[in-house]
């Protein structure tokens, strides 16, 4: 039996590193890396206390997650590589259209 | 109808709007001869049937009333207790004056139309002429057939209507149109006095008829005061009307007027007409006496002073003019002492001899070709031998020899004046008969006697003139010979007819003389008129007009004096016209300045408050409007600021947000 603590450490850390890599880094293939890192450090959680409870509830959420965030990838990609070919760049730098 | 006498201004009336609106296009010079002298004659028939009417009438009035004319029934005035309704009636009145009036209106009148025929032969306007001429016998007689002021007003008014076109006939020329003015304009001011003299009576009387007004008077109705106010304010109107002093100047000007006009209008008729309604008047005038002493002394005066001026004229009308002006003064001489039928007496010979010598010195005109200076004539009796008679014989009877017309009542006049007491008019008018004797054969002998002076153009042309001119010339040169012996004195036989023929209008009035001293005052005048004569053959015949001229030499300032007219006409322009033009010209400054000024001063206030108006609107209005969607643009420009465009940013605002609200959950989780 995995105590829950660390599971919950683990979700942390993940939830951590893909916060830092979302705020940080300059790459957009990177930050849409570090959005899955924040998804699966959510998994970590959710799967974890459906251990510790012997509840599925958490087991089918974290199933849900992961379809979103396959969707989600598929789109954010497709956009991503759209978005090359205009500006043939992923640095955040550079990305700034919206700018006020 | 119940009487003729409404007839009889009625023809001219007619031949006014034959003449006057189908003449002037349509008929011949022939038909509108024609038309113009049958109805004056007409008219004169219809005189003399209203003249033997009132005869037979023994001198009553005959009165007949048109229509009401000013039906101002609602006007209530005058006297307050009697409570006097007010209208004024279209009335007509017919008495011995009126027929005296009418006569010497219509048969003088249409002498000098058949003249006119032949003087004016050779004019083009033709038609104009004898409507005018028409137009003003119409007036005339309304004015002398009036029943009442205002009646007697409308002929008034139309009789200087008529002078006023007639003068200025010929009006291309410069000096006959401003003289038609100035007569019309000099009228006015008598109008005025007329008109005031007119409203007193109305205000205080409540009546403008002659009967009304004399029985008013009767009845003690009019304060003295008022009576004499208005005499006199009537008597201005006179003195317009009849050129006497003051408002004289226009007469010699008139003279611009075709002759036969001036001899019609300017001696016969019109300028006579102040006289009549003196005599219309005599009852106001007699109650009044103060009044009547003005006329005898204005007149008197006017006498004396116009006949000095004709001593030095050149002109042949003008010393005609002066003349005219002269014997007027002698007619109101005659009414201011009460002798108000010698006034008229005077009135009807001067009629005749007056517009007699007018006419004769038009066909001395006519003759010599339009010349009318007596510098440049002399010695005419060969060639117009007819013109020359009548001339003297017009000349005798204004000088007042006897058995003459003038002579009767010229003597008259004096014998009464020197009667009422009044020695200062008396000895006037017999130095006025002395001047007017001289001046009058100053004017024979220069242009009947002596060398002839003519120039060439006029001599090449000289002639006598047609019958159609010399006929009515020999008619009023009968009448100024026989037209005295109806008013022939009782001490030389008479009955003095004219004068009792007249006293119902005028009152009887006898000169209260000792027959000798009669004849003794008449061989006086007689006598001062023969030294006149006998001073001017001396003067201008015997001796060339050197004492004439060695006179002027010697005092040159007293003649420039007579030739400028004692400079009245100069005082009148600087006094009048200049004060006018003053008036005009402070008036016209007042104008612009002031009145202007104040429309410019509003547009300029408009100009300034519409300028303010724009400066709240950029400023105020666009300001606030401006300031807010610039106010909106700082916002925006320093929230614009937050859309950075970089997604971290956002990112970081995403986490912040959660951190912060996770803070609040866990702060207030209770």
């Amino acid at each position: 039996m995995i105590p829950i603590e660390a599971v919950l450490a683990l979700g942390i850390v993940l939830f951590a590193i893909g916060l830092i890599g979302v705020l940080a880094r300059k790459n957009l293939i990177v930050i849409l890396m570090a959005l899955e890192l924040l998804l699966n450090g959510v998994n970590v959680v959710l799967v974890g206390f459906a251990l510790r409870w012997g509840n599925t509830t958490g087991q089918v959420f974290a199933l849900f997650v992961v379809m979103i965030a396959v969707a989600e990838a598929a789109v954010g990609f497709a956009l991503m590589l759209s978005y090359f070919r205009h500006r043939e760049t992923y640095s955040l730098d550079e990305i700034n259209d919206l700018k006020g | 109808m119940k009487h003729v006498f409404p007839l009889i201004p009625l023809f001219p009336l007619l031949g006014v709007l034959l003449n006057g609106l189908l003449g002037i296009r349509y008929f011949s010079k022939r038909w509108v001869h024609s038309i113009a002298v049958a109805a004056v004659a007409a008219s004169f028939v219809a005189s003399v049937a209203g003249f033997l009417a009132v005869r037979a009438a023994g001198g009553a009035a005959l009165i007949t009333s048109l229509f009401t004319w000013i039906p101002a029934d609602w006007l209530m005035l005058g006297n307050h207790q009697s409570g006097t309704l007010f209208a004024i009636d279209f009335s007509l009145r017919f008495d011995p004056l009126t027929a005296v009036m009418t006569l010497v209106v219509t048969g003088v009148g249409l002498l000098i139309h058949i003249y006119s025929i032949g003087y004016m032969a050779e004019d083009s306007s033709t038609a104009r002429y004898f409507t005018y001429l028409n137009l003003f016998t119409f007036a005339m007689l309304v004015l002398v057939m009036g029943g009442n002021l205002a009646v007697m007003f409308i002929g008034w008014e139309g009789v200087g209507l008529c002078s006023y076109l007639l003068i200025g006939f010929w009006f291309t020329r410069d000096a006959a149109a401003n003289a038609g003015k100035k007569a019309f304009i000099t009228n006015r001011v008598g109008d005025f006095g007329f008109l005031l003299g007119t409203g007193l009576l109305i205000a205080t009387l409540g009546t403008v008829d002659f009967a009304a007004i004399e029985r008013a008077i009767g009845a003690g109705l009019l304060p003295h005061g008022l009576a004499t106010a208005a005499a006199l304010l009537l008597f201005l109107g006179a003195t317009g009307k009849s050129a006497q002093i003051p408002l004289y100047t226009w007469l010699p000007d008139a003279m611009e007027g075709p002759t036969p006009v001036s001899s019609l209008i300017h001696a016969a008729t019109m300028v006579t007409g102040g006289v009549y309604m003196v005599a219309r008047m005599n009852v106001l005038f007699s109650f009044s006496g103060t009044a009547l002493t003005v006329v005898a002394v204005v007149g008197a005066l006017t006498a004396v002073y116009a006949a000095s001026m004709g001593f030095v004229q050149t002109d042949i009308k003008r010393v005609l003019a002066y003349s005219t002006i002269s014997q007027i003064g002698y007619m109101f001489v005659g009414l201011g002492v009460g002798a108000f039928a010698a006034g008229i007496f005077h009135l009807m010979t001067h009629a005749f001899f007056k517009s007699l010598l007018f006419l004769a010195a038009g066909s001395v005109i006519h003759a010599l070709s339009g010349e009318q200076d007596m510098t440049r004539m002399g010695g005419l009796r060969k060639h117009i031998p007819w013109t020359y008679r009548v001339f003297l014989v017009g000349a005798l009877a204004i000088a007042g020899v006897p058995g003459l017309s003038g002579f009767f009542s010229k003597d008259e006049i004096l014998t009464s004046a020197f009667a009422s007491g009044h020695y200062f008019v008396w000895a006037l008018g017999l130095c006025g008969a002395g001047m007017t004797a001289f001046y009058m054969f100053r004017l024979i002998f220069l242009t009947f006697f002596g060398a002839e002076r003519l120039t060439p153009g006029a001599r090449h042309h000289l002639h006598e003139s047609p019958k159609v001119m010399i006929v009515p010339l020999q008619v009023l040169a009968g009448l100024a010979i026989a037209g005295g012996w109806v008013g022939l004195p009782k001490v030389l036989g008479g009955g003095n007819w004219f004068g009792r023929f007249l006293a119902p209008v005028t009152g009887h009035h006898e000169a209260a003389v000792a027959p000798a001293q009669e004849l003794m005052l008449m061989a006086l005048s007689v006598g001062v008129a023969l030294a006149g004569i006998a001073l001017a053959y001396l003067v201008y015949l015997r001796w060339q007009g050197r004492p004439a001229r060695w006179l002027a030499g010697k005092f040159s300032a007293g003649t420039r004096i007579l030739q400028n007219k004692y400079y009245v006409d100069d005082l009148y322009n600087i006094l009048v016209v200049g004060g006018t033009k003053l008036t005009g010209l402070f008036l016209g400054h007042f104008d612009r300045k002031v009145v202007d000024g104040a429309v410019n001063g509003a547009a300029w206030a408009g100009r300034q408050i519409s300028r303010a108006s724009i400066a709240v609107d950029t400023h105020v209005v666009d300001g606030s409007v401006n300031g807010l969607g610039r106010l909106n643009q700082a916002c925006g420009r320093g929230l614009r600021r937050l859309q950075t465009g970089t997604i971290y940013t956002y990112a970081l605002g995403v986490v912040i947000g959660l951190v912060v609200l996770v803070s609040l959950v866990w702060t207030f989780k209770e």
